[in-house]
C-alpha cells in the first residue's frame, strides 16, 4: 500500500519536477545525451508558437492571393528546414556554455543538492521522500524518492519534527537526530518549507563529533585506568621484591627486570590501541569516500608481516586471485583490519604451521559483496567465546595473556563495521579459526 | 511495482492505511527509544532515567490500543481484500510485538533500581552492550524495511539472531561463573540474567516482525529456517572449575 502510495504521489511530482528527479540515476554519459535532448526539445517546444504563426500567415496569404500550391509547399519546405537548423546551433551553443567554466547557469536542484556535503533531504507535504543527495544515502541507507520519512525516521522527536514541519509550513524548526546503532550519531535536523512550492528540505548537521570527544573521554579513562592498574601493580611489586628480599640475588633480578620490561612494553601497547580506537570512533563516518583496491592493501600487509611470519615459523599463504576487488572507504584503516587478524592469524595459529587467505564475491540482491578469509590451522576458539572475542578486554583465558591486549579485533569490528560490513568468525577447537571480512563491492 | 494509482474509490480509506503505518513506525521509535535507555539507565545506575521508560511504557500500551481500535473499526467498515488485508493484520502483529518489545524494556530499567552500583566494572556489562547493539541493529534494520519494503534485506536477520543467541550463551556462562566466584554476586547477576534474557527476547520479537513484513509484502512466509534456539538450557559451570 505504501508503495502504490509512492507511485501515485510520484506521479504527481513529476508533472512539477519530472526531467531532473529521473536524470539524477542515469550515468554521465546518459545524462548528457538526455541533456541534450530535452533542451532540443524544449527549444523547439518554444519555437512551436513562431512555426505555427508562420505557417498560418503562409496559408492565410496564400488563399488570400490565389498563388500556386508549389510555391506555398516549397515555401514551407525552406522554412522548416531554417527553423530546424537554428534552434539545433541554440542548443550546442547552450550544452558548450555549460560545459565552459565559470559558467553559473543551468544547475539543477539535484547538482546543487549533491553540491552540499551535509545529508540533505527534499519531502513533500505527505511526508514522501522526493529527492535525497549523495550525503544523506550514505548516511542513512534507504532513503530514496518515495520512502515515507516518519517511517524511516522513527525516534520521538523526528516524528515531531516531521509534523510540525508539515502543519506550520513556513517556518524552519529543528530537531536532535541520534542513532546509536550500526554507528553512534548524533544530529542536528533543521526543517524548511521550500518557497513557491509545496516541498521541504530537511538538512542534517553531524554533531557527533562533540560528542565522540565527550564519550571517548570518559571512555579512555576508564578503560586505560583499569587496564593499566593490573600491570603497575605487577611492576610495583617486583620493585618492592628487587629493593627488599631479592636485594642482591643477581638471578632473580634478571628475571624480574625481563618480566618488567615486558609488561611496560604492554602497557605501551595498550596505550597504542586505546588511541588509536579512540581516534576511529572520534573521526566522523566518511562513506562513498575513495575506492580501495583491497588485493594491493593485502599484498601489502603480508609483505610488512612476512618477518613476523618467519619468526613465528608461519608461511603465509596468498591465495587471492588477480581479480580487482574494490571497496569504497579508507585505505588506512582497512590495512589495519588485515593487518590485525593476519597478525593475530600468525601469533595465535602459530601451532598451525601456516595462514591462508583467501577471497570471493558474491551477489546479495542487487548489491555486490566482497569477502576475504583470514584462516589459520592454531588451537582454535571455544564455541563459547567466539561471540565475544570482538569485545574490548575480552580474553579467553581469562586474566590477560601477555599476547594481545585485548583491543585488536575490537578496532577490526568496528573498521568493518563503519565501512557497512560484517566480521563472521568462525572456529572449532583442534582445528584452527577463520575471520571473514565482508565488504560491500564498489 | 505495478504502478496503480490511488486504486481505492474512497481516498480516504488509503489515508487510513497511510497513519496505521505512520502509527506503527512512531510506535517503533518508542520501542527502540525504551531498548537503548533501560540499558543505559542499568548501566549507569541511573534511576532517573529508568523511571522515564517505566513511564514510557504508557505510551506504547495506549499506541497498541489505538491500533487495535482503528483496524478493526477498518475491518468492518472496508472490509479490506489481498495486499490490503495483510497490512491491516500485519499492522496487528507488528504492533503486539513492538507492545511487548516495551514491556521487556521497561523490565530491564525496572532491574537498574536492584542492580545499582554493585556490578562496577564487570566484563558481563560489556557483553550486555554488545547483546543490546546486535538487539538493537536487529530491531531498526526490520522497521527500516517496514520502511522501504526492500525485503530482500531480511535475509541478514537470521544471521544475526543466531549472533544474540550465542552471545547470550555465553553471558549466561559469565554470568553463572561469577556467582559462583562470590555468593555476593548472585543478586546482581541474577537480575543481569534476565536483563540479557529480556534482550535475547527483543531480537526474536525483532525476527517476528520481520516474518510479519515479508508476509505484508509478499503474501509468503519468510523462506528462513528459523535459527537454532540460545543454548543456555544445557549450559552447566562446574563449582571451583578454573574461570
Amino acid at each position: 500500500m505504501v508503495r502504490r502510495g509512492m507511485a501515485a504521489h510520484q506521479q504527481q511530482h513529476d508533472v512539477q519536477k519530472p526531467a531532473q528527479a529521473r536524470i539524477s540515476v542515469t550515468s554521465s554519459d546518459s545524462e548528457g545525451k538526455e541533456g541534450l535532448r530535452r533542451q532540443f526539445s524544449s527549444l523547439l517546444k518554444e519555437r512551436g508558437w513562431l512555426l505555427a504563426a508562420a505557417f498560418a500567415a503562409m496559408l492565410v496569404l496564400h488563399l488570400a492571393g490565389g498563388g500556386s500550391l508549389l510555391v506555398l509547399v516549397a515555401a514551407i519546405l525552406v522554412f522548416l528546414a531554417v527553423a530546424m537548423v537554428v534552434p539545433v546551433r541554440k542548443a550546442e551553443l547552450g550544452v558548450a556554455a555549460r560545459a565552459a567554466p565559470g559558467s553559473n547557469s543551468g544547475f539543477t536542484a539535484e547538482s546543487l543538492a549533491a553540491a552540499v556535503a551535509d545529508p540533505l533531504i527534499v519531502f513533500d507535504q505527505r511526508g514522501v521522500v522526493v529527492l535525497a543527495n549523495p550525503a544523506a544515502l550514505g548516511a542513512f541507507g534507504d532513503v530514496d524518492p518515495g520512502i515515507s520519512l516518519p517511517l524511516k525516521f522513527r525516534t520521538p522527536e523526528m516524528q515531531q519534527l516531521i509534523g510540525r514541519a508539515l502543519e506550520t509550513g513556513e517556518r524552519a524548526v529543528s530537531a536532535e537526530y541520534s542513532e546509536r546503532v550500526p554507528i553512534e550519531r548524533n544530529y542536528l535536523v533543521s526543517c524548511t518549507a521550500i518557497g513557491g512550492t509545496s516541498l521541504f528540505v530537511m538538512v542534517f548537521k553531524d554533531q557527533s563529533e562533540s560528542r565522540r570527544i565527550d564519550r571517548m573521554r570518559a571512555d579512555f579513562i576508564a578503560n586505560a585506568s583499569h587496564e593499566l592498574r593490573t600491570p603497575l601493580a605487577s611492576i610495583a611489586g617486583f620493585i618492592e621484591t628487587l629493593r627488599g628480599p631479592a636485594k642482591d640475588d643477581a638471578g632473580a633480578r634478571e628475571q624480574f627486570l625481563q618480566i618488567m620490561q615486558n609488561q611496560t612494553s604492554r602497557m605501551a601497547r595498550l596505550i597504542n590501541d586505546l588511541l588509536s580506537l579512540s581516534r576511529l570512533e572520534m573521526r566522523a563516518l566518511r562513506m562513498g569516500g575513495a575506492k580501495v583496491d583491497l588485493r594491493a592493501v593485502i599484498d601489502s600487509v603480508v609483505d610488512s608481516l612476512q618477518p613476523l611470519a618467519s619468526d613465528s615459523g608461519v608461511d603465509i599463504e596468498n591465495r587471492i586471485g588477480e581479480a580487482r576487488m574494490e571497496v569504497a572507504g579508507d585505505r588506512d584503516e582497512l590495512y589495519q583490519v588485515f593487518e590485525n587478524l593476519i597478525e593475530n592469524a600468525c601469533k595465535y595459529g602459530r601451532s598451525g604451521g601456516k595462514v591462508v587467505i583467501s577471497a570471493a564475491s558474491k551477489k546479495i540482491g542487487p548489491a555486490e559483496e566482497i569477502s576475504v578469509e583470514v584462516r589459520d590451522f592454531g588451537p582454535g576458539i571455544a564455541e563459547e567465546h567466539i561471540p565475544r572475542v570482538t569485545e574490548r578486554f575480552y580474553r579467553i583465558d581469562g586474566n590477560g595473556s601477555l599476547k594481545g591486549t585485548g583491543l585488536g579485533l575490537a578496532i577490526v569490528k568496528h573498521i568493518v563495521t563503519r565501512h557497512r560490513g560484517r566480521l563472521v568468525i568462525s572456529s572449532s577447537l583442534g582445528e584452527g579459526s577463520a575471520f571473514t571480512v565482508h565488504l560491500p563491492a564498489e | 511495482m505495478t504502478a496503480v494509482l490511488s486504486h481505492h474509490i474512497v481516498s480516504a480509506y488509503d489515508d487510513e492505511l497511510k497513519s496505521l503505518t505512520l502509527r506503527i513506525a512512531a510506535m517503533g521509535g518508542h520501542a527502540e527509544r525504551m531498548v537503548d535507555l533501560a540499558l543505559s539507565a542499568l548501566i549507569h545506575a541511573d534511576l532517573a532515567l529508568a523511571r522515564k521508560v517505566i513511564a514510557d511504557d504508557a505510551i506504547l500500551d495506549e499506541a497498541q490500543r489505538e491500533i487495535d481500535t482503528q483496524t478493526i473499526s477498518m475491518i468492518t467498515r472496508r472490509q479490506p481484500l489481498a495486499d490490503d488485508l495483510r497490512e491491516i493484520v500485519g499492522a496487528i502483529r507488528i504492533s503486539a510485538d513492538l507492545e511487548r518489545v516495551g514491556d521487556l524494556g521497561k523490565n530491564i530499567a525496572k532491574r537498574a533500581f536492584v542492580v545499582g552500583h554493585s556490578l562496577d566494572r564487570m566484563s558481563a556489562i560489556r557483553g550486555l552492550e554488545a547483546l543490546v547493539d546486535l538487539a538493537l541493529t536487529q530491531l531498526k534494520d526490520v522497521l527500516d524495511v517496514y520502511a522501504s519494503r526492500s525485503v530482500e534485506r531480511l535475509v541478514a536477520v537470521r544471521d544475526r539472531d543466531e549472533q544474540i543467541d550465542a552471545i547470550y550463551t555465553s553471558l549466561f556462562r559469565e554470568l553463572l561463573t561469577y556467582m559462583m566466584e562470590d555468593p555476593r554476586n548472585i543478586t546482581p547477576c541474577t537480575h543481569l540474567l534476565f536483563c540479557a534474557k529480556n534482550i535475547e527476547r527483543i531480537g526474536d520479537h525483532a525476527t517476528n516482525i520481520a516474518e510479519t513484513i515479508y508476509y505484508i509484502v509478499t503474501g509468503e512466509q519468510l523462506p528462513l529456517n528459523r535459527p537454532k534456539e540460545d543454548r543456555s538450557h544445557v549450559v552447566t559451570v562446574e563449582p571451583h572449575s578454573p574461570a
